[in-house]
């Protein structure tokens, strides 16, 4: 795992990559600062860290879309995987070195606080708890951008892909708002959510068992079903707790408590078993690759 | 030593690698011959564990690739049909990276000089990658093989790309790591592997058709012992004598080269050498041996009769598994 976490920090160092992150991050994050902090003359950072955000959304699809897309493409992988190193060794050596640089990336904003200092005591406890939230929140962005790469050869599919999946965590929120569930609860009125939740997936199940069977037996067709039919019962089961099933789920959301210098455990947690999630996810993606 | 029991590989209905097994004892090396698309590489990426078997089993010195993965990966130096090599790096951070990543304990600086100094690279130590030839490419990816001194070697195509003189540079280094190393070489360059190799593997869509050392593939498939003779000397009396000759089964006249010279097709009995006999009963009679050939098959013949589903009833008995 050392070995890779070393071969990859100089990697983002001996490529552009490293210094195109880090460059943008500054320059947008002190836009940001100049424009919301400095501006209006005010020394909380909150608004800052909130725009952050929005930064690594782009940005971090950016340090992430060639850890293990490139490998793959340029074969690197035969002498990774042939070495006597695990798949987490590999991941978390790599997962790692992202996490370096964007720490070097995110340690900009207690500049930020300095300079604000310079006029008025900052709220040293807040920005702290909002330097942890943003490490939380990127660590949470890295693994889920090295989990896209893991799918792909093309670094590009692999930062658009990931940036797609960053947007709809980040908009979680709205995503849960917008789902039709009443449309559902309208067409069954007398039922509970449990029995609607049942009916939905039964129906979903005979629809895949006549697709399975005219569109010739294909495996994929089993577990796509199986995983709409899961998907859709649990949203009928939720009914009108979806959006807060959604909001719960939202990265925004979690981080947003950090940027008011809310210090929550459990959003601590989330963003921490996030990261855990997609990373076991990624060496799973790497497991598989081996046995197909 | 690697030992390989039953092994098969399958892409969906496709067997890529079909119930195989051999073995390749400490200090042999083994050839692995076959055309494109045979299985060779699939083989190599199962024995490395890149990938792993549907069914089987691949030892590594008694450890089992798929049970102790991290040990057994610890024996082998592996190099892959494309040299796995990180573009931006220089040799020196890429071979210092292979070191670290192999957790190799021998001393760091002599060790690696060591390598340089064996594959010929130590000119280009401080090189980026990127800007080196194929042919140079290569040899760091030997180079990355051969780091913290693993008993097994598995190279898969190692000379392909190479010109002439970096072949034989290559392969001479093979036959040297070969004294002291396990040693699995792919190739579709049949002279190679008879150049290098001590024992040889015929691969076919997956199957092994021939598995024994070079000399007695050669042995059993060459159908008789015949000789062709290319003799500057009156035809009909030439004949004469050959067939005088003990052991002499038949001798067919061939092409007429000039008036006096003609070439002779001899067989003889099986077991029996006749070309020092041949030589000395021409020579008393004042005529000239221009050549001599045994038509032996070579291992190119070997390798279309085999593949082509020609296997001779005598060899069959070995192609079943390649059990020895």
């Amino acid at each position: 795992m050392g070995a890779i976490f070393r071969r990859e920090v100089l990697s983002y160092f001996t490529s552009p990559i490293g210094y195109i992150f880090l460059a943008a991050f500054y320059a947008c994050s002190a836009v940001s600062f100049a424009n919301v902090s400095l501006n209006y003359g005010s020394t909380q950072l909150d608004g800052v860290f909130g725009e952050i955000m929005i930064i690594l959304i782009v940005l971090i699809p950016i340090l992430t879309m060639r850890t293990l897309s490139e490998e793959k493409k340029n074969k690197t992988d035969q002498c990774l995987l042939t070495a006597p190193v695990s798949l987490w060794g590999i991941v978390l050596g790599k997962f790692l070195a992202a996490f370096l640089i964007y720490i070097l990336g995110v340690a900009i904003t207690i500049v930020y606080a300095i300079v604000v200092s310079a006029y008025a005591a900052p709220d040293w406890t807040v920005i702290l708890g909002n330097v942890t939230g943003l490490a939380l929140l990127g660590a949470a962005f890295i693994a889920v951008g090295m989990f896209c790469s893991s799918f792909t050869e093309n670094q590009v599919v692999s930062a658009v892909v990931s940036f797609i999946v960053m947007v709809a965590l980040y908009l979680f929120t709205t995503i849960g708002n917008v789902i039709p569930i009443d449309f559902i609860e309208n067409i069954m009125p007398g039922f509970s959510n449990l029995a609607r939740a049942i009916i939905v997936a039964v129906v979903i199940i005979a629809v895949g068992t006549v697709v399975y069977f005219v569109a010739g037996r294909k495996a994929s067709t089993v577990l796509i079903t199986v995983a709409i039919a899961l998907v859709l019962g649990l949203f009928t089961y939720a009914g009108d707790n979806l959006p807060d099933v959604f909001a719960r789920l939202s990265f925004w959301e979690r981080y947003y408590g950090f940027t008011y210098g809310l210090f929550d455990l459990s959003n601590v947690l989330f963003f921490v078993s996030a990261a855990a999630v997609f990373l076991f996810l990624s060496v799973r993606v790497l497991e598989k690759r081996r046995w197909s | 030593m690697i030992e390989v029991q039953n092994l098969s590989k399958h892409y969906g209905d496709k067997k890529a690698v079909d119930n195989i097994s051999f073995k390749a004892e400490d200090g042999e090396i083994l050839g692995f011959l076959g055309p494109n698309g045979a299985g060779k590489s699939t083989t190599m990426n199962i024995l490395t564990g890149y990938i792993s078997c549907t069914d089987g089993k691949a030892l590594i010195d008694g450890i089992d690739i798929l049970e102790n993965p991290i040990k057994a990966k610890s024996k082998i130096g592996y190099l892959p049909e494309q040299p796995p090599l990180y573009l931006d790096m220089t040799v020196r951070e890429y071979l210092n990276f292979i070191y670290d990543l192999k957790k190799c304990k021998l001393p760091r600086n002599s060790h690696l000089k060591d390598i340089c100094s064996l594959v010929k690279i130590e000119h280009v130590y401080n090189r980026i990658i990127k800007n080196l030839s194929k042919g140079y490419r290569q040899r760091v990816g030997l180079a990355q093989a051969l780091v913290g001194n693993p008993n097994v070697l598995i190279l898969d195509e190692p000379t392909v790309g190479l010109d002439p003189k970096q072949i034989i540079e290559i392969r001479t280094l093979i036959k040297k790591l070969g004294k002291n190393h396990t040693v699995i070489l792919s190739s579709h360059i049949l002279s190679e592997v008879q150049a290098v190799c001590d024992k040889i593997i015929v691969i076919n869509e997956g199957k092994i058709v021939a598995d024994d050392t070079e000399d007695n593939l050669s042995r059993k498939l060459s159908v008789d012992h015949k000789l062709s003779v290319r003799i500057d000397g009156p035809k009909n009396e030439v004949a004469k004598l050959i067939k005088g000759i003990n052991g002499v089964v038949s001798c067919e006249e061939g092409a007429q080269h000039s008036d006096t010279v003609w070439d002779y097709r001899v067989e003889a009995k099986e077991g029996v050498d006749i070309r020092r006999e041949l030589f000395k009963r021409i020579a008393e009679r004042n005529w000239y041996i221009l050549e001599m050939k045994s038509s032996e098959l070579s291992l190119e013949d070997i390798f279309l009769k085999l593949t082509m589903g020609e296997a001779i009833p005598a060899l069959e008995k070995k192609s079943d598994g390649g059990r020895d």
